[in-house]
């Protein structure tokens, strides 16, 4: 049986106290919530952490609050409790689908909205047991020097790959980061990094309370996954798309990528094919298509590297329809 | 507890509750909930298939939620109420999806089963009448290896109607598969009739239901078969659609 | 109204389903003894290597280490075969895959022994690592393995029934296709385990999740070098198995020859990843098809040459590769037919037998091949194969014999629920049906160690409390063997068969069963269940016909009584027959035996394909493909399974479920994939359940299982397989409905939509339309050994003469 390696386990009943408690423990702690990324990291010995903090005993991080300039969601808020909740279906079905497109119903049961935000990058030379990952040698993430995947690289390549990432950013979200030093709000696209290693640009001691998402105001936003099975697979390609129009025009368009770098990839060139353009089949092909360039995925997932790539377009445009099926 | 609690790697008591019963139990603080209850509650029946969330064998429920054991650390459980396999039959017999699944042969191996019933069991607590895509959803967490799931689908769906009061059978497909032959029968058996051991020459059974007259039993009813002692213990070949 | 059985044929629970349902059924892994001790593997992490030092001392001197061992303590070599003995239980001077293991710890607890692991020191020196059929035929040396038919080829074959020239020469043409069938594991739910308790009498015990505890129990003698008297295996319900547990495992001798050396119970569970690398698994496989038609799709003759990757030992190897020329000619006549097959050896996890052993990849290239001879004869698939069956009890040319032959019913079946005939053709775009056929052993007529003895062997003890236990060697791994035994007991001797108590899978307790593999137990066991049976009843006949006064021919069995079938008030209970054998024959013990027919090949390589039976499966397969992704679904299966006989319907339905399931995760997605570091270390490429992408709930698609009973002669109540053969049809079946839906041919599986993708877009740049191998490596195939058919007025010896290659043949 694989087993966790010995830890330090807090429990703290406050925020104050979870960010105390971390400045307290020094670097070697982390944060865990639901802990379906980190428990098997640890298994596999990608993360040992000396100390452990739980953040899942922190009612005041549940709490999903619905007001006219949007919705407060605690970053301790359970998936399946969001997937489910019938005011974030009514208010943003697009951000419910790609919830409910998280890995399995037994897993939503456990994870939290932050923890899929703050989901480790992925690598199929790094998701592996502690042995397979000796036997190469180890790669740079954890405990190696090189990058097997892109051997030149003087960096990670590991994939974001959290499905509510991509239609989060699409729908402006932004979070809220606390510290012993202090609280601070940055918005979502922000947080991430393009370096497979330090892909966040959240501070190690601050701790992830809350997703802020905004009111509608006209954006409508929709997810495409890629991945093998209809279940467990974590996307080799997504899509979140968001539009808001005015009458038949897009007045505004967001598009991220997600499952194709480091870090969730904006869309700026396939937006510009959107705005102020009625979005008929013509609209969206072409937005697809000019998604496909940018989107540049490494050989580390499922799937084969040409593929995915060339799903890029397809995908862009599907997620669009999606948006145009909706509104009908 | 409203105090701020730490851990240390020896040893850690927590009480909880394990299918109804109040339990202490000390374990050493990075074990998880499956390891607890394998090794320190010698409750067996939560099966590990990978211990990383990938297969879904070790599901539990934890406060009437299904959440992966080999995921759960034990520390997490402190006060909370935690369902097993074991808890599931109660005195009154097996619960209805258990005898749904015995029936249909949903357990093959049986290694996948208490994973499968305790997710489907908070289904159907959840939701009654699920409908077959609901029911598919909601176990695509849980993977097995013998079945190809189907027997499990129409397990649930036939629990999910007898726990709803209906009279339900288990359709006839499902039994025998779809335009199957039940004339093919045989007469009940007689000595000496079978093939011969290691013969080249063996007799063909085909043509010996006329042979042999025996004891006049009545042809399959759809009220189901019952055994010797009137013991319901064969499954029904009734239709229910 | 006819008399009907009162057990078979019906759709009992299983005898174990209450325990499997209330999570009470105890597996491998459930056990623990007092004192037990935990035992870990140290595995290789170089692909290829000499090993020039392995130094345990660190290890050995932690606290809670009770012992360590390693290769020089257990040097004789084991194998399933006995022609292929060369695997050790940890390795001493070589190691050959990523994943072989060197050393073994057995400690306090699985921390204490994973620490000790990691102190301990290996030296490697790399050698070249072979990592695919190709590399193997173009590197001779290193040799893997110092034994086998030359170079890297573990083994080579040939053989010629009939004269293969003259058919073709017959032929309206001539198909020649390449196929390839990429590796796939088991993934049974339960990783292996064992526990071992060698005790103060010498004796040792093992438990362990093997299908196969005879073979366990000759592994264990030999290479612990004690009398197999003093070893007792236990096999433990099996948490899956499909052929992955049917081979003696490293694993299982190091926990017994650690108990022996502490004196305490050890067990060892194994983590997923060690899983992977046990393996066994369905061997890649690279085939070319030749094959002579009339214009009616009639087979002339047919070529067949095959590779297989064995990955690094034997196991099933030797007989896996005649498996691959074995059953192509049971289902539709071939007269004149030629095998080429080999095997070689590449530094990966072993390969073997996993469901369907060795044959669902001829079957896929053959079906997949008779579509296109089909689609360019512009026959109807179906029909074409109807009008060309192998008729029943029959003889092919490679001297299999046919007793019952229920396919022409199963394409009947599947052609008619299916809708094939009005909605092939007329689909929507991206639509389409596939059909394909197949048809599997049911056992193998020869055992694994050639001998007299029967290969299935049951005890059956009555007393006077009118108890029945059945005793068997057999083991149950989930398919329902432990029923199957009490429910042909209980038919034959009028009980419930949950009054039955069933022991099984035990060396010391039980007759020996070879095990559960080459679906060979329904019909093995279940004969000899029911000639125990048989004999019991007639001792019970004998009595209670003396004690009532009646004719032994006049008493009927069944409600748990023994009664006069013309006055069935008069009779007996049960147990008062039981009482009065007892009183007249003393204490009642009667046994059954089954051998299977002689064969009627004597040539080198006859052992492998004779059977008591085949079945017989054909399938549909809906598929739905998006041409711009290459994406499909498979929303539909209908499929038919000539099973003979069912002794329980609601198993066989269960059985096809599963093959269908397995079949469709091979055809679809499962992959046993490696890659190469940068080092050229060859490596599993993600050894996890999430990256090996077993079908999850939302991929099984709809299904139509349709049972058809064409009993056989050698089948207890005639009943044949069907744990295996549905599996067969699946793949092809997928490969020729995405051929219907999208005009283009995957001859390589898994069909994934990359390959869909890739021929479309050849077939739009207008090239073949088709993804496949396109090259079949120059493999030094012996001289054909020549075989004269049954129709040739063969005897089924190998004439002296060989083919020559040049259509002639000369004395050898």
């Amino acid at each position: 049986m694989l087993r966790l390696p010995k830890f330090r386990y807090f429990v703290p009943r406050t925020v104050s106290d979870a960010v105390a408690m971390r400045a307290d423990a020094g670097p070697d702690a982390l944060f865990v919530a639901g802990g379906t990324d980190l428990y098997p990291n640890m298994k596999r010995r990608q993360q040992t952490p000396a100390a452990v903090i739980t953040i899942s005993r922190l009612e005041e991080l549940r709490g999903v609050t619905f007001a006219s300039d949007g919705i407060a969601i605690g970053a301790g808020a359970i998936l399946s409790d969001l997937e489910n909740d019938p005011r974030l279906r009514e208010a943003h079905p697009g951000l419910a689908h790609a919830i409910a497109e998280i890995s399995t119903p037994l897993l939503r049961n456990m994870g939290t909205i932050g923890g899929n935000l703050l989901l480790d990058t992925r690598c199929n030379y790094y998701d592996q047991n502690f042995e397979w990952r000796q036997a190469i040698d180890f790669c740079m993430k954890k405990d190696g020097q090189i990058c097997w995947v892109a051997p030149g690289s003087p960096r990670c390549v590991a994939v974001q790959s959290a499905d509510s990432v991509p239609v989060l950013i699409a729908l402006g979200a932004s979070v809220r980061l606390v510290s012993a030093s202090g609280t601070r709000e940055v918005p979502l696209e922000d947080l991430y990094r393009n370096d497979g290693i330090h892909y966040v640009t959240k501070a190690p001691e601050e701790l992830l309370t809350e997703v802020r998402v905004p009111a509608p105001d006209g954006w409508r936003a929709s997810y495409r996954k890629l991945r093998r099975r209809g279940s467990f697979d974590f996307p080799v390609l997504s899509v979140g798309a968001a539009v808001r129009r005015h009458g038949p025009l897009v007045e505004d368009a967001r598009l991220v990528l997600g499952g194709v770098a480091s870090a969730p990839l904006r869309l700026t060139a396939a937006e510009e094919r959107l705005k102020g353009r009625v979005l008929d089949e013509e609209t969206i092909q072409a937005a697809g298509e000019a998604a496909a360039g940018p989107a540049r995925p490494m050989d580390n997932t499922d799937f084969s590297v040409a593929w995915r790539k060339q799903m890029t377009a397809r995908y862009v445009s599907a997620a669009l329809r999606d948006l145009v099926a909706r509104a009908s | 507890m409203e105090t701020a609690e730490h851990f240390s790697p020896s040893k850690a008591s927590i009480g909880l509750s394990v299918n109804g019963e109040p339990v202490e139990v000390s374990f050493a603080p990075y074990k998880t909930l499956l390891e607890v209850l394998r090794e320190d509650l010698q409750l067996t029946g939560t099966k590990h298939g990978c211990e990383l969330g990938e297969c879904g064998a070790c599901a539990v429920l934890v406060d009437g939620r299904p959440v992966l054991s080999c995921l759960v650390l034990g520390l997490e459980c402190q006060g909370r109420a935690v369902e097993t396999i074991e808890g599931m039959a109660t005195a009154a017999g097996l619960h209805p999806l258990q005898k749904a699944f015995a029936e249909l042969g949903a357990a093959q191996c049986g290694y996948c089963t208490p994973g499968f019933l305790l997710t489907a069991r908070a289904l159907l607590d959840a939701n009654p009448s699920p409908s077959f895509r609901q029911i598919q959803e909601s176990l695509a967490g849980n993977i097995c290896r013998c079945t190809g799931y189907i027997k499990i689908f129409e397990a649930v769906e036939l629990a999910a109607a007898r726990l709803r009061g209906e009279a339900a059978a288990p359709r006839r497909e499902t039994l025998y598969g779809t335009d199957f032959d039940e004339s093919g029968l045989l007469p009940v058996w007689q000595p000496g009739s079978r093939a011969t051991n290691g013969s080249e020459t063996a007799p063909v059974l085909r043509g010996q239901r006329d042979r042999e007259p025996g004891i006049v039993e009545p042809e399959p009813s759809d009220q189901g078969e019952r055994d010797g002692r009137g013991t319901p213990r064969s499954t029904p070949s009734g239709t229910s659609r | 109204m006819k008399p009907r059985t009162r057990v078979v044929g019906r759709p009992y629970e299983k005898v174990d389903a209450a325990a499997k349902v209330t999570g009470q059924t105890r597996f491998a892994d459930d056990l623990v003894l007092p004192r037990m001790l935990h035992c870990k593997l140290l595995r290789s992490r170089r692909a290829h290597a000499i090993l020039r030092r392995v130094d345990v001392s660190k290890a050995a001197s932690l606290a809670g280490v009770v012992a360590v061992a390693t290769g020089r303590d257990l040097p004789l070599p084991f194998g399933i075969l006995p022609v292929s003995q060369d695997e050790h239980a940890l390795c001493f001077d070589r190691v050959r895959f990523v994943g072989d293991p060197i050393a073994a710890v057995a400690a306090v607890d699985e921390d204490t022994a994973n620490e000790a692991l990691a102190a301990i020191e290996v030296d490697y020196e790399d050698l070249l690592n072979i990592g695919s059929i190709e590399q193997a035929v173009d590197n001779p040396t290193p040799r893997i393995h110092e034994y086998g038919d030359r170079d890297n080829f573990h083994k080579l074959v040939s053989m010629e029934f009939g004269n293969v020239d003259e058919g073709f020469a017959r032929a309206d043409r001539i198909y020649d296709d390449l196929f390839f069938y990429e590796g796939n594991t088991h993934l049974p739910l339960e990783q292996h385990a064992a526990l071992a308790d060698f005790g103060p009498d010498g004796k040792l015990t093992l438990w362990s999740s093997t299908q196969t505890p005879h073979y366990v129990h000759r592994a264990l003698a030999k290479v612990l070098e004690m009398p197999a008297s003093r070893i007792r295996v236990i096999a433990t319900p099996n948490g899956g198995g499909f052929g992955g547990k049917s081979d003696p495992f490293n694993h299982e001798i190091v926990v017994a020859h650690l108990s022996r050396i502490t004196g305490r119970p050890v067990k060892i569970c194994l983590t997923r990843e060690e899983v992977f690398y046990c393996h066994r698994g369905r061997h890649p496989m690279l085939m070319r098809a030749r094959t002579g038609v009339k214009r009616d799709g009639s087979i002339t003759a047919m070529h067949f040459q095959t590779a297989l990757d064995g990955g690094a030992y034997g196991s099933y190897g030797v007989a896996s590769t005649y498996y691959s020329g074995a059953l192509q000619t049971v289902t539709y006549p071939v007269p004149a037919y030629r095998f080429d097959g080999a095997r070689v050896f590449t530094n990966k996890p072993p390969c073997g037998p996993k469901r369907g052993h060795g044959t669902p990849q001829p079957r896929f290239a053959l079906e997949a091949q008779l579509d296109k001879i089909a689609c360019d004869l512009g026959l109807d698939p179906a029909a074409m194969r109807l009008a060309n069956l192998q008729p029943p009890a029959s003889i092919t040319a490679n001297f299999l014999r046919i007793g019952s032959m229920g396919l022409g019913a199963c394409i009947e079946k599947v052609v008619e629920a299916s809708g094939w005939k009005e909605r092939r053709g007329h689909m929507p775009p991206g639509r389409g049906l596939g059909l394909a056929c197949s048809s599997y052993i049911c056992g193998a007529g020869l055992p694994i160690y050639w001998n007299a003895m029967p290969q299935s062997g049951v005890q059956l003890k009555l007393d006077r409390s009118g108890g029945v236990t059945v005793f068997c060697g057999s083991t149950d791994i989930g398919q329902g063997s432990d029923s199957v035994l009490a429910y042909i007991v209980a038919e034959v001797l009028g009980i419930d068969p949950f009054d039955i108590r069933v022991v099984t899978a035990d060396t010391d307790l039980t007759p020996v069963d070879l095990g559960s593999y080459s679906s060979r137990v329904t019909l093995m066991t279940g004969n000899a269940a029911l000639q125990a049976a048989e004999r019991a009843r007639e001792l019970l006949v004998a009595a209670a016909g003396e004690k009532l006064g009646i004719p032994g021919v006049r008493l009927g069995f069944a409600d748990g009584r023994v009664f006069d079938v013309e006055d069935p008030e008069k009779g007996l209970s049960f147990s008062d027959a039981v009482i009065a054998a007892e009183s007249r024959f003393g204490t009642i013990g009667t046994v059954g035996s089954y051998t299977p027919p002689p064969s009627a090949g004597r040539y080198r390589g006859a052992g492998v394909g004779p059977s008591p039976a085949y079945s017989y499966s054909a399938a549909v397969v809906e598929v739905e493909v998006d041409p711009a992704t290459g994406i499909y679904t498979v929303p539909k299966v209908w499929i038919a399974h000539d099973v003979g006989k069912c002794i329980n319907p609601v198993l066989v339905v269960g059985q096809v479920e599963g093959s269908v399931y397995m079949g469709l995760g091979e055809a679809m997605m499962e992959d046993m994939a490696y890659r190469a570091d940068v080092n050229g270390n060859v490596m599993h490429k993600a050894p996890s359940m999430l990256e090996y992408k077993s079908p999850t709930t939302l991929e099984m698609p709809e299904m139509v299982t349709l049972l058809v009973e064409d009993p056989d002669p050698n089948g207890p109540f005639g009943a044949k397989e069907v744990g295996q053969g549905p599996l067969l049809p699946i793949p092809p079946a997928v490969a020729n409905a995405v051929f219907d839906a999208v005009g283009v041919r995957v001859d390589e599986i898994p069909v994934t939509p990359e390959k869909i993708l890739r021929a479309l877009k050849a077939k739009a740049a207008g090239r073949p339309g088709r993804v496949g191998p396109t090259k079949f490596p120059a493999i030094p195939y012996p001289e054909a050994v020549r075989i004269p058919t049954p129709a040739e007025g063969g005897d089924g010896r190998a004439s002296d003469l060989v083919a020559t290659g040049a259509g002639g043949v000369r004395k050898s």
